[in-house]
Formats: structure tokens, C-alpha cells, sequence
């Protein structure tokens, strides 16, 4: 499905991204894992089509297609959805608005009529079923006033209502409780088939209880230095990044230079 | 003498020579008295703290034409107008060129005295009314007031005597029709005595295409305890240039809400002067406008908290796209005696182009100790940020971009309190910003 052969890319020439290798296949769950300013949201910014992100070498094909020669709008249609860090607040459109524009503009592209107001209110019914997010977020303008869960489960529910073919859930755990993470976890769960792919971005292991990857990477100085299955998350949750980083580069004794 | 003011000097005379005799002794004396001054004074000049960024002199000195009286014109109603906010029940009268339309009922009395018509019929069938209100609001030295107080000659006159309400809202077309450049001046009086309420709805409507320039003046006196809703929509075509003052004096525990909605107009100037002069007074100000191409639009205003304890908020907002031009003045005076004001500014622009402009100036005078005042200005682009958001679901850039437009434009349209008008406005807005004529579709008056 994706193929990310020697990415890099830079922000204001700050080279992030120094060389990136993946292959994600459908039906499997990537998990990326790695410290703070590894290039973990730089990774996904590029997937997704940020502008800002200035992409200098390598190549990222998705279903054999150049993704990196696509607007953000084709990519979205084509079946990619991140699922924000954090989620913008937009006042004055409405969650129904906004997803019902989207969810059409999806239809259109693939050649399909657009919902009717009662369809898409139907449709919407079901998936807020399906993530179990509070029908009165649905009423109001998006995001504004959501506390940092309802955000996260309102990524999850639109994510069910465009049925994207690869996820990137960027640090969907971040600030979430015990009970929250559940839900989104089950939510991202549900959404699995053999015909989807997700890549799970975290810093924690504990997402990946609940959403348990196929494989965990972890990416440090913009590199993937190491690739396992769920256990390296487990050994990374036990004894921190520093490991790895003496295992990757022995001649640094430790030290702290990256 | 400068040459501007000299055309409305002689034109000042013809008046004279006109009504001069017909005309009571106390409106001849403000005539007077206003030539005066503007003939003192002239008209603005590029310096004007005032008038900064709208230099209008030389449209006032242009050849417009210029009428005491209307001119003959036919002009079908029925056939040219229908309302096309089908669902907005309101009274509908007709100013034509600045001067009341309906000859045969030039002034009517509804239930509960309630009196609405034509200021001219006005000034001679309730000169004692009309004398204990006129200019007493309308008061400032702006030399465009002037002229109006000089040189109008007709407008509307609504009265709400005490404790009356008014069922419908009066909604105030003012169809501008001409076969030559024309220039029109009107002059509105609404009086609300204590205890009533009122609601006027007031849409422009250009149906020729020749210049116009309007100066319309309206003094807005709203009595204690009367609620007043006023709402302006402003679509006129792009050769027109439009000035327009509003007066409002509120006496104690009164609440007034004004929204102005600017669709169209070549060059745009409102000036909304509030004076809230008895404690505990309400006062809310909106305005919204959307410009392109080469559209000037200048919003200044004026709040006087002469009193304790009263609530003024304004919120202006504009999106500007091409090279189209903006101002925003805004300055809220509290004075001595008015504490435990709370009075809040915020005025908020867009610019989709590195040729729009936008200039924006809010100010505070506090003069009292035990306030509550803000104010703050913003101009800027879209959200980057919200932009992708919208776009990472699928959204094409142009819709994501109106989206986010329109949820710019919504604040103020959430203030429209009369929902059709609500649900109209929304859509006429909708429509500009995607670039197609805003005008209503139901009716024959082709506005843009």
C-alpha cells in the first residue's frame, strides 16, 4: 500500500527527516515510536501534504501512485487520514457541515451521488454509535470549546465517517484518560479490516495495549533505527530510549550529541 | 468660500426661494444654521482626523444632479419590487430617490398611535413633535450633516408614543432610480418615547446603472425603557458612493441593537454616533462587510457613556478581497460621572490579497475610575492551520477557503435576532463570497 523508500525532508533547511524506509502493507498496524524532536509529526506532515514540510530526497508511493505529487484534498479522497495531534478549532463551521461537505466531496470523487441531509444524518448516526462520542459534540462548531478527549474522539469519529483506507493516528494518546483512550482505542479497532492499513504514532507503549501493532519502529534523529513487534515496545516502556541509542551508536558511549 | 460649498449655497437659495416660506420657523433657523456652518467649515479635507481614510469632497463637487422635490418617474412597484424574504412580514415603505414614495398616504397612524411616514408630511402635520427632536441628537459639526440638515428635504418619520409596541417591523426600501448621475439626500427621525419597542429593517437597492451619491442622515431617539432594533443592509452597485450618519440617543435603562451589513457600494462611509445619557443602557453595535475589486468601505464610530452603569459592545467585521480598501475607527468616550461602565471593541478584518488593505483604530477615553472597557483590532489571513484541517478531510482549497469565510462572516450574522432575515442574510453573504451577485432572486430590482 505505502512505500516510503529514503525519505528526507527539511523545515526552514533544518534537515527532520534523514532517510526514512517503510513498507505498510493492508490489514497491518505500524507503530512509530520514538523521543520528542525525532521527526515523528514531520513524518506524518509529509504523508498528509503539509506545505511546510520541504520534501529533498527519496520517494513515497501509495498504491503504486507518487503521493508526495498530490494536493493534501486528493490525498484525503484517495483514502489518507491523520488524525491530528491537535485538532483545529474552527468556529462558525459546524461538525455537520464540515462532515457532510467532506463525506460528499469523498463520494464525488469516487464517482458516487451525494448523500441526502437525511442519509448523511443517518450515516452520521451510526458511527457516532460506533465511536461512542456524545451526540451534542455533532451540533456543535468543530472542535471549539471540545476539552483535549473530545477532540481526540471527534478525529476517531470522522475517521469512521471517511473510512480511510491508511490511518495516521499522530499522538492520538496524548492527554487522554484511562477511560477515553479506551473508547478511541475501540474506535480505531472497529475501523480495522484486511483492506486498511494504521500507523500509530506514540511516545507510549500504552496505546498499543489496546491498539496492538503488527510492528513497532522507532525513529530517532530522523532515522528508523530499529524495527521490531509489539515486545520492542514493551522493552522501550521499561528501559527508556537511551538503549537503543547505545545499541545504534556505540561510538557515542551514551553521551548525549544527537 | 470654497467651490464645493458654493453649489449648495445656491442650491441653498432655490430652497429658499422654494419652501422657504412654506417651511416652520425652527427648521428654516437649523437650515440656516447648518449652511452656515458648512460653508464655514467646508467639507473634510485629506488632513481630517476624521475623514482620513475617505476623502469624499470631489464626489460632492461632481456632477450629480441635485433635486428639492422628486422628479417625475414611473416606477411600477408592484411590477419592479417584491420582498424576496418571503417569510420576513413587515411593513414595506418606499423611499424613491430619497423621497417618500407613496403620495396617496404620505404619513398613517397605526394602532396605538403609532405614526409612520414621510418626514416632509411629518414636519407639517406634527411640527411640535418634529421640532422637540430634530438635530437635537444629529448635533455633531461634520460638515456632510450639515449639508443634510441644510438640504434634505424628506425621509422617514416613525413615532412610537409611550408604552406602544410596534407589531411588524417597518422595513425601509430605499430604491435609488435615475436616468442621470443623481444625488440624494434623506433624512430619517425615529422617535420611541418610553416604554415601546420597535424594529426597522432598511435595504438599498440601485436599479440604474448611473452614479449615485447618497448622504442620509438618521436620529434615533430612544426613550427610557424602549428597546429598538435596527438593521441595515447596504447593496448598492459599485458606481454609487454612499455616506450615511446614524444618531442614537438612549435615555435611561434603553436597549438598542444596530447591525449594518455592507454587500456592494463603490465608496462606503458610516458613521454611527451613540449616546447613552441615562443609566443602564443597553447598546450593541454590528457590522459586517465584504468588498472586492476597487470597494472602499469605512466604518467610524462614536459611543459617549455620559452616564453610570451602562453596557455598549462592538463588533465590527470585514473581509477584503482584490484591491479593495477598509477603515475602522472606533472610539468609546466614558465619562466622568459613568462608572461601572462596560464597554467592549473588537474589530476584525481578512485580507485575501497582498493588494487589500485594511486600516483599523480602535481608542478608549476613560475618564471615570471604576470601568470595565477593552478594545482590540486584528488583520490578518485565513487560518493556515484551519485551512489544512479542512483540506486533510477531502476539501477542495476553494471550498475549505469559503468555509472559512463564511464561519469569519458568521458572528455577526448569529446576531441578526429575526431569523428570516437571518437565514437571507446568510445566503446573500454566502453568495458574495463565492463571487456571485448577491442580489435577492425574487425581485425584478436588479441591486448589483
Amino acid at each position: 500500500m505505502l512505500i516510503i523508500k529514503d525519505l528526507k525532508a527539511s523545515i526552514n533547511n533544518k534537515e527532520i527527516l534523514k532517510g526514512i524506509n517503510l513498507k505498510v502493507n493492508a490489514g497491518e498496524v505500524h507503530a512509530i515510536m520514538g523521543p520528542n524532536g525525532s521527526g515523528k509529526s514531520t513524518l506524518a506532515s509529509v504523508l498528509t501534504g503539509r506545505e511546510y514540510v520541504e520534501v529533498t530526497h527519496g520517494k513515497v508511493s501509495y498504491f503504486g501512485e507518487d503521493l508526495l505529487e498530490m494536493i493534501p484534498e486528493d490525498r484525503a479522497r484517495k483514502g489518507i487520514f491523520l488524525s491530528f495531534q491537535y485538532p483545529i478549532e474552527i468556529p462558525g463551521v459546524s461538525m455537520v457541515n464540515f462532515m457532510k461537505t467532506a463525506l460528499n466531496e469523498h463520494r464525488k470523487f469516487n464517482g458516487l451521488a451525494p448523500l441526502s441531509a437525511s442519509d448523511f444524518l443517518k450515516v452520521m448516526r451510526d458511527k457516532k454509535n460506533l465511536v461512542e462520542i456524545d451526540s451534542n459534540l455533532t451540533n456543535r462548531a468543530v472542535n471549539e470549546g471540545f476539552s483535549g478527549g473530545e477532540k481526540k474522539k471527534n478525529e476517531i469519529f470522522q475517521m469512521a465517517l471517511l473510512e480511510p483506507k491508511l490511518a495516521i493516528l499522530d499522538e492520538t494518546d496524548s492527554g487522554l484518560d484511562i477511560d477515553a483512550l479506551r473508547i478511541v482505542a475501540n474506535g480505531v479497532n472497529k475501523l480495522r479490516t484486511k483492506e486498511n492499513a494504521t500507523i500509530v504514532i506514540t511516545h507510549y507503549q500504552r496505546l498499543l495495549d489496546h491498539i496492538v501493532p503488527d510492528f513497532v519502529h522507532v525513529l530517532m534523529d530522523g532515522r528508523i533505527v530499529k524495527s521490531g513487534t509489539k515486545e520492542l515496545a514493551y522493552q522501550l516502556e521499561e528501559k527508556g530510549y537511551d538503549w537503543i541509542k547505545k545499541e545504534v551508536y556505540p561510538e557515542l558511549n551514551g553521551n548525549e550529541v544527537l | 468660500m470654497s467651490e464645493t460649498t458654493n453649489i449648495y449655497s445656491s442650491l441653498y437659495q432655490q430652497s429658499i426661494e422654494k419652501y422657504g416660506a412654506s417651511d416652520p420657523g425652527f427648521i428654516s433657523k437649523l437650515r440656516e444654521d447648518a449652511l452656515n456652518l458648512l460653508t464655514k467649515n467646508g467639507f473634510p479635507g485629506k488632513k481630517d482626523e476624521q475623514y482620513k481614510y475617505s476623502f469624499l469632497e470631489p464626489y460632492f463637487s461632481n456632477g450629480y444632479n441635485r433635486y428639492l422635490a422628486p422628479k417625475p418617474i414611473s416606477f411600477d412597484v408592484n411590477h419592479l419590487f417584491r420582498c424576496d424574504v418571503p417569510a420576513l412580514d413587515t411593513q414595506v415603505i418606499i423611499l424613491l430617490n430619497g423621497f417618500y414614495f407613496d403620495k396617496a398616504n404620505p404619513l398613517k397612524t397605526l394602532a396605538g398611535g403609532i405614526i409612520v411616514g414621510s418626514f416632509k408630511e411629518a414636519v407639517k402635520k406634527h411640527p411640535d413633535l418634529v421640532e422637540k427632536y430634530l438635530g437635537k441628537c444629529a448635533n455633531s459639526t461634520d460638515s456632510y450633516v450639515a449639508l443634510n440638515t441644510a438640504l434634505a428635504h424628506d425621509g422617514i418619520f416613525l413615532y412610537v408614543p409611550k408604552g406602544k409596541l410596534l407589531e411588524k417591523p417597518i422595513q425601509i426600501i430605499n430604491v435609488l432610480l435615475s436616468d442621470e448621475d443623481l444625488m440624494v439626500q434623506h433624512r430619517n427621525l425615529f422617535i420611541l418615547e418610553e416604554n415601546s419597542q420597535a424594529k426597522v429593517i432598511v435595504c438599498d437597492h440601485t436599479l440604474s446603472p448611473v452614479k449615485f451619491l447618497t448622504n442620509s442622515v438618521n436620529e434615533i431617539f430612544v426613550g427610557e425603557n424602549a428597546c429598538f432594533d435596527y438593521f441595515k443592509v447596504q447593496n448598492e452597485h459599485n458606481e454609487s458612493v454612499q455616506v450615511s450618519h446614524s444618531f442614537i440617543n438612549q435615555e435611561k435603562a434603553s436597549n438598542c441593537r444596530s447591525t449594518t451589513i455592507t454587500l456592494h457600494g463603490g465608496v462606503v462611509r458610516n458613521n454611527l454616533t451613540v449616546k447613552l445619557n441615562g443609566e443602564g443602557c443597553e447598546n450593541y453595535a454590528y457590522g459586517l462587510f465584504v468588498s472586492d475589486e476597487n470597494q472602499k468601505v469605512d466604518n467610524a464610530l462614536f459611543i459617549d457613556h455620559a452616564k453610570p452603569n451602562c453596557h455598549s459592545s462592538q463588533l465590527f467585521k470585514a473581509i477584503l478581497d482584490d484591491s479593495s480598501s477598509g477603515a475602522f475607527t472606533g472610539k468609546i468616550l466614558v465619562e466622568r460621572d459613568a462608572q461601572k461602565t462596560l464597554a467592549y471593541q473588537r474589530n476584525s478584518s481578512i485580507l485575501m490579497t497582498d493588494n487589500a488593505k485594511m486600516n483599523s483604530k480602535p481608542q478608549l477615553e476613560i475618564y471615570a475610575d471604576d470601568v470595565k472597557c477593552s478594545h482590540g483590532a486584528t488583520v490578518g489571513q485565513l487560518d493556515e492551520e484551519a485551512l489544512f484541517y479542512l483540506r486533510s478531510r477531502g476539501i477542495t482549497e476553494s471550498e475549505a477557503r469559503l468555509m472559512l469565510m463564511y464561519a469569519f462572516a458568521f458572528e455577526i450574522l448569529n446576531e441578526i435576532k429575526i431569523e428570516p432575515l437571518k437565514d437571507r442574510m446568510s445566503e446573500l453573504i454566502e453568495k458574495r463570497l463565492r463571487g456571485e451577485l448577491s442580489r435577492c432572486n425574487n425581485c425584478e430590482m436588479h441591486c448589483s
